[in-house]
């Protein structure tokens, strides 16, 4: 991996800088002020303050039930989706609350986007009108526009070779590493500015992971990344600044290899080795 | 006998047994059909189609009217229970997790088993004794009434079987919940709304009872919405009643009518409903 922030020489980060890195981090795309979530009386996310710097990867890590998932869905307020779910706090992206009053979360998320865990498909549609979907049930109609979105999208996914031949079949019968990429390149395809995936990888195969973790290398320039695994080497191979989470609290954040190689808590510490979890 | 052997014995028995079941099963609808065809194809001619019923007693004369009123009363019910069966189904599969879900889930059920009669009679008061008049209206009230539960029941099982995940990721593209709902999950359950609407139709053009105290049938081709008007279920009611045998020769033909209409409309909206959403592209 390269390593961002120590060719630029900085200090090492104390705990407290790690613990709020909103007070030290630059190119802040979304941060989280002080949030929670609950699903009913069960508190999810406790207190949490995370910052995503911009065109970064960002892994985050945790046991089972952590509020890992629910970190990122509550991202793009897809949380609010599940009946008797809420939220407290502050969510920034580019600096304005996406929770604020008269925040319509339908353009949040076509800001930030997401991949799920399942590859889900749209079944009943063809490769062309998955990835088509976003544009065209939102009212863009121009052929020409379309047709290069799709392309576009699928040649940033790696499946624009695989598929070119064959836009029209439907999208269920493509491979279960090839539906992600195709559930990828859907969410490309309205250029949102975040992209958020719920363990992408963990119902694939180990090729089909090695391709989607080159795309998040290779998109990463012009997106910001955030990826939620339960696969640590996936978290160490894909990304520049990786969160511990434990029983929905920030246990541990900083770069990467800081993580990984010296960890400041011990519990984080625990985790890495796998003594739990 | 080797535990593999008695295990492979007992799967073909269940495999016989189940191929036996599917076959009894077929004898009822092939020996209908055979009775019908049997029966009912000797009576079928242009005249016989398309002409107004006879004097009774005298040969001649056909089932014009009552195929007329059957196609015109299911036009009618289709326009009026199909949209509200559907949106229904819709309201309570995405909508309907909540108390007054619960309970307009119920009321359908009640709604769904009771006997067409009693919406015959219920139609009669409400609208034939308050105008007066038998009417095509009221028929096709009675029948919407039969047929909206059926559709509401089988548009919302459809709509369950989309799995949330589907949901899920058009809302995460940013797609309202209302294009979510119209344009991902009822096009991925097209296939299971659609077939409830055919059963629906089926059953309503079948309906005999709740006609009889609505549109009364008739002699005569149309003349007014708010006229009496004949059906075929009806008509082949009556025929059968008649101890003349060119009667029960023109019931026999008018049930066959009556299938075949049923049969066209199936094929016919399955036809027009298997392609995709979207013709993909326009480009050639």
């Amino acid at each position: 991996m390269t390593l961002h922030l120590q060719t630029e020489e900085k200090q090492p980060l104390s705990r407290e800088e790690i613990l709020h890195p909103h007070r030290t981090l630059e190119n802040s795309k979304v941060r989280t002020e002080d949030f929670d979530a609950w699903y009913g009386n069960n508190q999810v996310l406790k207190k949490l303050n995370i910052e995503v710097r911009e065109h970064s990867v960002t892994a985050i890590i945790g046991p089972s039930g952590c509020g890992k998932s629910t970190l990122i869905r509550c991202l793009n307020r897809m949380h609010e989706l599940v009946s008797r779910a809420r939220t407290s706090g502050r969510v920034m992206l580019d600096g304005s609350d996406i929770y604020a009053k008269g925040v319509d979360p339908v353009t949040i998320r076509r800001r930030v986007g997401m991949v799920f865990q399942k590859p889900n498909p749209f079944p009943t549609m063809s490769v062309y009108d998955n990835v088509a979907a976003g544009l065209r049930l939102n009212g863009e109609r121009n052929h020409s526009v379309l047709d290069r979105a799709v392309q576009q999208s699928l040649e940033l996914a790696f499946l624009w070779d695989e598929v070119k031949g064959d836009l029209d079949k439907s999208g269920a019968s493509l491979s279960g590493g090839q539906q992600q990429r195709l559930c990828i390149a859907r969410a490309l395809a309205v250029e949102p500015e975040v992209i958020l995936m719920d363990e992408p990888c963990s119902a694939l195969d180990p090729i089909a992971t090695a391709k989607i973790e080159e795309l998040i290398a290779s998109i990463k320039g012009n997106y910001t990344v955030v990826i939620v695994t339960h696969n640590m080497q996936q978290a160490a191979r894909v990304s520049d600044f990786t969160a511990f989470l434990y029983l929905g609290q920030l246990i541990e954040y900083g770069e990467t290899t800081s993580l990984f190689e010296n960890p400041v808590e011990e519990l984080t510490e625990r985790y890495l080795t796998g003594k739990f979890g | 006998m080797s535990n593999y052997s008695m295990r492979r014995f007992k799967n073909k028995l269940a495999l016989w047994i189940g191929a036996l079941c599917a076959a009894l099963a077929m004898i009822p609808l092939v020996s209908i059909l055979y009775d019908v065809v049997k029966n009912g194809a000797s009576s079928l001619n242009v005249d016989f189609l398309t002409s107004a019923p006879g004097v009774i007693g005298q040969a001649g004369g056909g089932i014009g009217p009552a195929i007329q009123g059957t196609l015109l009363l299911v036009g009618l019910t289709i326009i009026m229970g199909v949209p509200l069966g559907v949106l229904s189904g819709i309201y309570l599969t995405e909508f309907g997790d909540n108390p007054v879900g619960r309970v307009i889930r119920f009321l359908n059920d009640v709604l769904a088993e009771f006997p067409s009669v009693v919406i015959g009679v219920v139609i009669f008061t409400l609208i034939v004794l308050t105008f007066k008049s038998f009417s095509v209206i009221a028929g096709a009230l009675a029948l919407s009434i039969i047929m909206l539960p059926i559709i509401t029941r089988s548009t919302e099982e459809s709509l369950k079987l989309v799995p949330n995940s589907i949901r899920d990721a058009s809302m995460a593209l940013g797609i309202r919940r209302w294009r979510t709902t119209l344009s991902v999950v009822l096009t991925t359950a097209k296939s299971g709304v659609v077939t409830g609407i055919l059963l629906a139709i089926a059953r309503v053009a079948g309906e005999t009872a709740p006609l009889v105290f609505t549109i009364l049938g008739s002699q005569y081709f149309f003349s007014g919405l708010n006229s009496p008007m004949d059906a075929l279920p009806i008509r082949i009611y009556r025929l059968a009643l008649l101890p003349y045998p060119y009667a029960q020769a023109q019931g026999w033909g008018a049930a066959l009518v009556l299938i075949l209409m049923v049969l066209v409309v199936n094929i016919g909206v399955r036809l027009a409903t298997r392609g995709r959403l979207y013709t993909t592209r326009s480009r050639a």
